[in-house]
């Protein structure tokens, strides 16, 4: 199976063509943000991409017709990516049934810890400063794939590539078998490559709207295109 | 589908919602704090600081022409070191970053009064110290700006959103994250994730312990009601905790009107913590109003929402007017400038139906002669 390749866009008017942009660039997997006023885990370009899809209206409800919008352009995994405050307010079980049956496969929450509402599937987080018991836990509780963040800090790309990545991998790679991939400062073709050269793919996020925000959908394409080029080159490993 | 599993729930309210990232830090903190309150040698430092250094216990203050029909005290913390009760939390957490081996501490400020109180002890302990503030509250307490300078620490500007309280606070919690390993994040307030809405009131509970004996001292009777301003709530959590096992003796809280996230909020996430909050029907946290910078945070501490749905505390609004006519009345009749934030409770505990009564004068008003100045 070939490294994977999962691309962030901000739920929003323009995320269905972007979306299908991605896929067709060769992104494996798509997380599409469902926009909080107050997101701890990200730096400023996801945050502000947040504060201007809220002032366009982009609610939960707007957020699941984006969702099954694009559902009905791309094949590729769908998984939305948001904070618990929504979920609180929406109901656990309801934010579910309803991301489900508008096309979402799993779901990220980035507040929510893995002891927190267990029957919740989503993919868990864990982070350089994780426990090896947290990340025991993390790992079995985990949706499908387990995401690393590559990096204490928040999200946005970085001049270079983490260094505590390595030593994550090789934890994570201790306790459990299940696809791991990086996220969190990957912006460029090479980081991209040197983070999939340790793992089974890489998210990219922050450039990614950057990029979608620059250059529209075609831009998005090549972007991805890049990435998904960087990351096959590096051999398969495992 | 639940949040039970988490730790640090005051009923329905509290937990820990937080990245990843930040969850170790606080298993360390939580067990950090526990081994520094069971011992023995901690209580005694803590102690003689809060005496030397701080000049406790504040007096509990009987004023004369305040008001003709109620007895009304005061309770000082207005004379702490820095000018207000912020010290007592941010000197207790300062002796937890050090047992913790943490040289940097970063902080979030609304008025300026925490900040000013974190980069104090900074300096006492020779901590670095980053302090996050809103750009509009940097204008509207520039005194505070000033003196954190002076104090050594770094004032970061934060330039989006409200500009104020709230994302001064997320931006001191995205520091947190990317400095963790490093870092200490002294909170301000009795909010975010659990430990830290316990360690805050535990480190302020000195206010309500000196009030209920000095009150017993003074009148020989429990208060009829003990009144303090709410923003994130520590001063009155502090005060409340002093009474809160006597039934008789009436919690009231004073949000300001424009903030009242106990009065007209709803439950969510914000910060850390679930709590009752200023928040739209998805769950978006809405901006607050008020003219005092330390009140303008739509959340609230959980143990506060918690004590709201069990009856034991009421929680009532004082509008921007009647804050400043309370303001100008306690200075014109007792000679004391209390600061904005007290102005609401003292405009509620005036019209409160009760005789005896405890006020929390939380905080001195210099900070504040420019806002009330200009109006």
């Amino acid at each position: 199976m070939r490294k994977l390749v999962s691309i962030y866009l901000m739920a929003g008017r323009d995320t269905p063509a972007l979306a299908q942009a991605a896929v067709e660039g060769g992104a494996d997997l798509l997380e599409i943000g469902f926009p909080f006023s107050d997101p701890l885990a990200d730096g400023p370009v996801i945050r502000r991409a947040a504060e201007q899809a809220l002032a366009s209206g982009m609610r939960t409800a707007a957020c699941l017709e984006c969702l099954s919008d694009a559902r009905s352009r791309v094949d590729v995994d769908l998984v939305p990516m948001t904070y618990a405050s929504l979920l609180e307010a929406y109901g656990y079980e309801r934010f579910w049934t309803d991301a489900k049956a508008a096309g979402a496969t799993s779901l990220i929450v980035a507040d929510l810890p893995v002891e927190a509402a267990p029957e919740l599937p989503r993919v868990q987080l864990v982070a350089p400063t994780t426990t090896s018991e947290r990340l025991r836990l993390a790992a079995e509780r985990t949706d499908g794939w387990l995401y690393l963040v590559s990096l204490t800090g928040t999200t946005g790309a970085r001049e270079s590539p983490s260094a505590q990545l390595a030593r994550l991998v090789e934890r994570a790679r201790t306790v459990t078998d299940v696809p791991l991939l990086a996220g969190f400062g990957i912006g460029t073709p090479e980081h991209a490559a040197a983070a999939a050269a340790l793992t089974d793919g890489v998210v990219v996020g922050s450039r990614a709207l950057q990029v979608a925000d620059e250059a529209g959908p075609r831009g998005l394409m090549d972007y991805v295109a890049s990435l998904r080029h960087a990351v096959d080159a590096v051999p398969i490993t495992r | 589908m639940t949040v039970d599993l988490l730790k640090g729930f005051y009923g329905a309210y509290g937990g820990q919602f937080v990245p990843e990232t930040l969850m170790p830090a606080l298993e360390e903190l939580e067990r950090g704090w526990a081994e520094i309150m069971g011992d023995p040698g901690f209580r005694l430092e803590l102690d003689g600081l809060q005496r030397d250094y701080v000049g406790r216990p504040t007096p509990l203050y009987r004023t004369e022409r305040l008001s003709e029909e109620k007895r009304i005290y005061l309770k000082r913390e207005d004379l702490c070191h820095t000018g207000a009760h912020k010290i007592n939390n941010a000197l207790g957490q300062a002796l937890v970053a050090r047992r913790l081996g943490k040289r940097r501490i970063v902080a979030e400020t609304g008025a300026g009064q925490h900040g000013v109180a974190a980069a104090t002890v900074c300096a006492r302990f020779g901590l670095d110290c980053v302090v996050y503030m809103g750009s509009e509250d940097m204008r509207r307490q520039a005194p505070n700006v000033d003196r954190m300078g002076l104090l050594g620490a770094e004032v970061r500007p934060v330039e989006f959103g409200t500009k104020t309280l709230k994302e001064a606070t997320s931006e001191a919690i995205r520091d947190w994250i990317t400095n963790v390993e490093t870092t200490h994040y002294l909170i301000g307030s009795c909010v975010g994730p659990h430990p830290y809405p316990d360690l805050v009131r535990d480190l302020q509970t000195v206010i309500g312990r000196e009030a209920h004996t000095q009150i017993l001292e003074a009148e020989d009777r429990l208060p009829d009601a003990v009144v303090a301003c709410v923003g994130g709530g520590s001063n009155a959590i502090g005060l409340f905790a002093g009474f809160v096992d006597d039934a008789d003796v009436r919690l009231v809280g004073v949000e300001a009107a424009g903030a009242a996230s106990l009065g007209t909020g709803r439950p969510g996430v914000l910060h850390g913590a679930r709590s009752s909050l200023l928040a739209d029907e998805d769950g978006q946290i809405l901006d607050a109003h008020s003219i005092s910078a330390g009140l303008d945070y739509p959340g609230v501490g959980p143990e506060h929402a918690f004590l709201r749905d069990a009856g034991r505390a009421e929680y009532v609004a004082a509008t921007d007017e009647e804050a400043l006519a309370a303001f100008h009345l306690l200075t014109e009749r007792e000679g004391i400038i209390p600061a904005l934030e007290p102005a609401h409770a003292l405009a509620r505990a005036l019209d409160l139906d009760a005789e005896l009564i405890v006020v929390g004068l939380s905080g001195r008003g210099d900070k504040d002669l420019a806002t009330v100045l200009a109006r």
